[in-house]
C-alpha cells in the first residue's frame, strides 16, 4: 500500500488543485497494478465498498484495546469528527509491519461479510496492531467506508485525462454510472472506441449557476429561452435496445422506485431525456413531500403510484437513436426533444414549457408566478448553447426566487465533523409558542468559519445540559434562516416542515423577544 | 480545614495568605505561573513569579509593573502558608506553584508539559493532597511523538521547499513555540527570520542568557528574492494575511497539537501540519496526576468535564472547575489562536 500512503499524505499536504491534480496523475502512471488504480478512482468519487463489520463493533474494540471506557471513546470521536481517524488516533502506537496492495486489503475486508464475530475481531484486531498510524488510519476509512480527503470528482477526472491523454468531458462520461472495480476492468472502463460503452451508462449532468444582477443585464434576449426551475429528482431516463434505465443525479438507478417508467414507449426510439422526477397530480406538481413518501419507501404499492403520481418533466435530449446529440445547439436538440414526445402515446413524459418573453419585464412577472406554479424559479437557456459537461456559466443559469426567511432562536448545538470537527456547527432552531420555544428547523450551513468559531465560544459558556454530543444553550442568540418552503408535517413536533433551511445572517441586533412565532411559519402555508 | 484554595469570581484565591494565582480581575498580590495572556494580566498591585519569567512579564505587561521573582524550588512564607515555584516545562519561566499550610499541600499548575524542550526546563513532579491541572488536551486521541521526530520532520520540510526556491512560512505562538521551534531549526539548511513580535521577544529572553539563535526581523519594504528558501517564523494571525504575500512563492505550516486533527488541520487552510504542543498529552497528563500522589484533583481549562469525569472513574475524587483561562495558542476556539 507504499504507493496509495504516500499518495494519500501527498494530497493532505496541499491545498492546490493543481497539485493534486498532477500527484493523482503522476499516480495512475506510476501504478502499475489496475485493480489498485481502480479502486483508487473509486474510493475517491464516493463509491464505497459495502460494510462488512459494524462500526458499534469497531468501537467497542478499539475501547477495549485503549483500555479506556466506551463513553470516553464516542466523547473523543465527537471532537475528532472522524471515526476512522479516531480509532487511528486512540489505539496504541505501532510499527508497521504489514505491506498489502489496496485492493489485496479491500478484498480482505470484504471477505469480511460473512465471518463470525470473533473472526472479523481477529482480522481487525490484526491489522491494528502492525500498522502504523498512517497506515491505520487508511484501513480504517476503508473499513468504515467513505473517503473524503478534499479530493473532487472534477480532479480525479483531470488526473485521468492528463494520464491517459483524453478528453477531460470524455473521462467525465465514462466515470459515470454504476460500475465497481469489481465487475470492471480498466481497458472496458477507459475503452474508448464507438460502441464499447455500458448500456446503462448515463451523460454527466449539465448544471446551471445562480444568475447575477450583472449577467441577467447583459443578456441578449432574442437568443434566450426560459423553462420554470421545477422543484423534483432530476434524473436521466436512458432507452438503449429497448432497455430502460433511470439515474439520478447522484448516480443510482432509481427505476425501481419509479416503475412507471420501466415500460416506457416512445415511438419505438431509443432515447436518453434529461428531465425532472417530480408528483404530478391534476395537472400540477404536488409539494416535495409527496415525491419523499416516494423514495422513502422499499416497496412502491399500487395504492402509492395512485395517490403520488409521478411524471418526468423534460428538459433536453442528450442521445437520439444512439447518437450523442449533446453538441448541437440547445433550439435543435428542443425541436427533437417535441417530436419526439408529441409524436408518442405516453403520458408519463411531458414536456418542460417554454415561456414567452418580450423584455425582462416579463421575465419577471414569469419568476414572481413561480411558487404559485409550483415552481423554484426560472432556468434561462441560450438557444444555440450545447449539452456542457458539469456546472457551467455561459449558456444557461437558474434564477431562482428569493426564499422564505423567518428569524429563530438558536436552542441546541452540536459539534460537527470533518473540518468542522471540534466546532459546534450543526444548530437547532425554535420559534415562540406562546412563552414557550417550538424548535422546528436544524441549519448546518451558511455561517462563516469566524462566526462558527464565535458561537463555539459561546456554547462552551453557556452550555446548559448536554445530551451526549448535543448541548443546550441559554436562550439569547437570534438567526435569520432562509427556507425554500413549508409544509404540514406529522413527524414534526412543530406541525410543520420547512424546506432546506439554513442559516441567512447571525442577528446580533436582535434579542430574543423579536423573534418569530411558531404561527408566523403556519402562516406561510395558507 | 477549610480549602487551601478556592475558586472565585476573580480566580484562584488563597484565603489565608491572600494571594490570588493566575487571577482574571484586578487583585492586591498575584502569583503567576507563566507570562501568557490568559495567565498573567494587567492591572494587580503585586506579582510574584519565577525569575526567569519577571523580563517577559515586564515586556508584555509594562516595565511600570511592581514584580519579584523567586528561584525554582525557593521559598517565601505569607501567613504560615508556605508559597514556592516548580518547572511546569511550559514555556520559558513557567512554573507550578506549591503551597503549603499547616501540612496540607495544594499545587496550581497552569500549564505545563512532560517532555523537556531543552528551554523551559523539566517538568518536576511535586507530591501534593490536591492538585489544579489543566486538560486542554485531555482525551486518549492526543498522543505526542517524540520531539526530535517532529523537528526533523520540520527541517526536511524547510530544506525541501528551499530547493525549490520557495519560503517557509511556520506559525508559531511568539511566546513559547516560536523560540523552541527557532532553537531547533538547523540553520545549515538557510537563513531564520522572524516576524517582529517573535524576534522582539526573543530578544528580551536571549537577554536572559537563552540560547536562541538571532533570527532578523522581516523589514518593511524587502525585496521577495531575499527570502527566497529562507524559513520565517510569523506569528498565527500574520498567517493567510497580507503580511505574507510579499514572500511570493511560498508555503505555509501551523505547529500545534490541534494539528493532531485532520479536520481542523484542514480548516486552518494549512498546507502542512506539525504535531507539536507545549502541553502535556494524554499520556503526560495522567503520568504527572498520578506522580502527585494527589486524591484531590481540579481540572481548570480544556475538556475539563471529560477528563474529570475520567479521573473519578479512576479513583480520584475530581472536579472540573469553571476558570477564564483558554490554554493560549492552544485553544482552537481562541481568537489569537492557530
Amino acid at each position: 500500500m507504499k504507493l496509495f500512503t504516500t499518495l494519500i499524505n501527498g494530497l493532505s499536504q496541499t491545498n492546490s488543485s493543481l497539485k493534486k491534480t498532477s500527484l493523482l496523475s503522476a499516480y495512475f502512471i506510476q501504478e502499475t497494478n489496475e485493480l489498485n488504480k481502480l479502486w483508487v478512482i473509486a474510493l475517491l468519487i464516493g463509491k464505497k465498498p459495502p460494510r462488512t463489520v459494524n462500526t458499534t463493533l469497531l468501537r467497542e474494540w478499539c475501547a477495549e484495546e485503549a483500555g479506556i471506557p466506551l463513553w470516553l471513546f464516542e466523547q473523543n470521536y465527537h471532537i475528532v469528527g472522524d471515526l476512522a481517524e479516531t480509532i487511528a488516533l486512540i489505539l496504541p502506537i505501532s510499527d508497521s509491519k504489514f505491506d498489502l496492495s489496496l485492493h489485496e486489503c479491500i478484498t480482505q475486508i470484504q471477505g469480511l461479510k460473512n465471518k463470525t464475530e470473533t473472526e472479523k475481531k481477529d482480522f481487525v484486531l490484526l491489522m491494528w496492531r502492525n500498522l502504523d498510524e498512517a497506515a491505520k488510519w487508511i484501513f480504517n476509512k476503508l473499513i468504515t467506508g467513505g473517503f473524503r480527503i478534499g479530493v473532487s470528482k472534477n480532479i480525479v477526472i483531470l488526473a485521468l485525462a492528463q494520464a491517459l491523454n483524453v478528453d477531460k468531458n470524455t473521462i467525465a462520461h465514462h466515470l459515470m454510472g454504476d460500475w465497481s472495480p469489481e465487475k470492471v476492468s480498466w481497458s472496458s472502463l477507459f475503452s474508448f472506441e464507438e460502441g464499447s460503452a455500458d448500456v446503462s451508462r448515463p451523460y454527466p449532468f449539465y448544471l446551471a449557476h445562480a444568475i447575477s444582477e450583472t449577467d441577467l443585464s447583459a443578456l441578449v434576449l432574442e437568443e434566450w429561452t426560459a423553462e420554470w426551475k421545477w422543484d423534483g429528482i432530476r434524473g436521466q431516463l436512458i432507452k438503449r435496445n429497448g432497455e430502460v434505465f433511470l439515474w439520478s443525479r447522484g448516480e443510482e438507478l432509481i427505476i425501481d422506485k419509479f416503475p412507471e417508467f420501466e415500460k416506457i414507449e416512445m415511438a419505438g426510439h431509443d432515447f436518453v431525456i434529461d428531465g425532472e422526477i417530480i408528483a404530478w397530480k391534476d395537472d400540477k406538481p404536488m409539494d416535495f413531500q409527496s415525491l419523499q413518501t416516494r423514495i422513502g419507501r422499499k416497496n412502491v404499492s399500487k395504492k402509492l403510484q395512485y395517490d403520488t403520481p409521478v411524471k418526468i418533466i423534460a428538459y433536453d435530449i442528450l442521445e437520439i437513436g444512439l447518437k450523442d446529440i449533446r453538441q448541437i445547439p440547445f433550439d435543435k436538440r428542443r425541436k427533437i426533444l417535441e417530436n419526439l414526445v408529441n409524436d408518442s402515446d405516453q403520458k408519463q413524459i411531458i414536456l418542460s414549457p417554454q415561456l414567452d418573453f418580450v423584455d425582462l419585464d416579463t421575465l419577471h412577472e414569469w419568476r414572481n408566478r413561480s411558487r404559485e406554479i409550483g415552481a423554484e424559479g426560472l432556468m434561462l437557456k441560450k438557444k444555440d448553447g450545447i449539452y456542457h459537461t458539469g456546472r457551467r456559466t455561459g449558456e444557461m443559469w437558474k434564477w431562482k426566487v428569493n426564499p422564505f426567511t423567518i428569524d429563530a432562536v438558536l436552542i441546541y448545538a452540536q459539534r460537527g465533523h470533518g473540518r468542522r470537527a471540534n466546532l459546534f456547527s450543526d444548530f437547532t432552531f425554535a420559534l415562540w409558542e406562546g412563552e414557550k420555544l417550538m424548535p422546528f428547523a436544524k441549519a448546518y450551513s451558511g455561517l462563516t468559519d469566524d462566526e462558527m468559531k464565535e458561537i463555539t465560544t459561546f456554547v462552551k459558556n453557556n452550555t446548559l445540559q448536554t445530551f451526549g454530543p448535543v448541548s443546550s444553550v441559554k436562550i439569547e442568540l437570534v438567526f435569520e434562516l432562509a427556507f425554500e418552503g413549508v409544509a404540514l408535517s406529522s413527524r414534526h413536533k412543530a406541525g410543520v416542515a420547512v424546506r432546506f433551511p439554513r442559516i441567512l445572517r447571525w442577528r446580533k441586533d436582535k434579542n430574543v423577544s423579536e423573534a418569530n412565532k411558531l404561527d408566523d411559519l403556519k402562516e406561510l402555508l395558507k | 480545614m477549610a480549602d487551601l484554595l478556592v475558586f472565585t469570581e476573580k480566580g484562584i484565591y488563597c484565603p489565608q495568605a491572600d494571594v490570588y494565582i493566575d487571577p482574571w480581575k484586578p487583585v492586591n498580590r498575584a502569583l503567576i505561573t507563566h507570562a501568557h495572556s490568559d495567565h498573567a494580566r494587567t492591572g494587580h498591585k503585586q506579582y510574584l513569579a519565577t525569575i526567569d519569567s519577571v523580563p517577559i512579564l515586564k515586556h508584555r505587561l509594562g516595565s511600570f509593573i511592581k514584580v519579584q521573582g523567586l528561584r525554582y524550588g525557593e521559598s517565601i512564607t505569607i501567613n504560615q502558608v508556605e508559597i514556592s515555584f516548580h518547572r511546569a516545562g511550559h514555556i520559558i519561566g513557567s512554573a507550578q506553584i506549591r503551597l503549603a499550610y499547616k501540612g496540607e499541600i495544594w499545587v496550581a499548575s497552569g500549564d505545563y508539559k512532560i517532555e523537556n524542550d531543552g528551554l523551559s526546563g523539566q517538568f518536576e513532579p511535586v507530591k501534593c493532597h490536591t492538585f489544579i491541572t489543566e486538560s486542554t488536551f485531555g482525551l486518549p486521541s492526543f498522543k505526542w511523538k517524540p520531539q526530535a521526530q517532529v523537528y526533523q520532520e520540520i527541517n526536511d520540510w524547510w530544506q525541501s521547499n528551499r530547493e525549490i526556491g520557495r519560503t517557509s512560512i511556520i506559525s508559531a505562538y511568539s511566546l513559547g513555540k516560536a523560540q523552541r521551534i527557532i532553537h531547533n531549526l538547523n540553520s545549515d539548511i538557510g537563513p531564520i527570520y522572524a516576524h517582529g513580535a517573535i524576534e522582539n521577544t526573543n530578544e528580551v529572553l536571549r537577554g536572559q542568557g537563552f540560547n536562541i539563535p538571532l533570527s532578523p526581523k522581516i523589514e518593511n519594504g524587502a525585496k521577495t528574492d531575499q527570502y527566497k528558501g529562507a524559513i520565517i517564523i510569523a506569528p498565527p494571525s500574520a498567517i493567510g494575511s497580507a503580511w505574507t504575500k510579499k514572500f511570493g512563492d511560498y508555503e505555509e505550516a501551523f505547529v500545534s497539537g490541534w494539528m493532531n486533527v485532520r479536520g481542523i488541520k484542514r480548516r486552518r487552510n494549512a498546507e502542512r501540519g506539525f504535531v507539536l504542543s507545549d502541553h502535556a498529552d494524554w499520556t503526560g497528563l495522567n503520568e504527572a496526576i498520578k506522580n502527585t500522589g494527589a486524591h484531590r484533583v481540579f481540572v481548570t481549562h480544556g475538556y475539563t468535564e471529560i477528563f474529570a469525569q475520567w479521573l473519578s472513574e479512576q479513583g480520584y475524587d475530581a472536579k472540573a472547575v469553571k476558570t477564564a483561562f483558554t490554554g493560549d495558542e492552544e485553544v482552537d476556539t481562541n481568537a489569537e489562536n492557530i
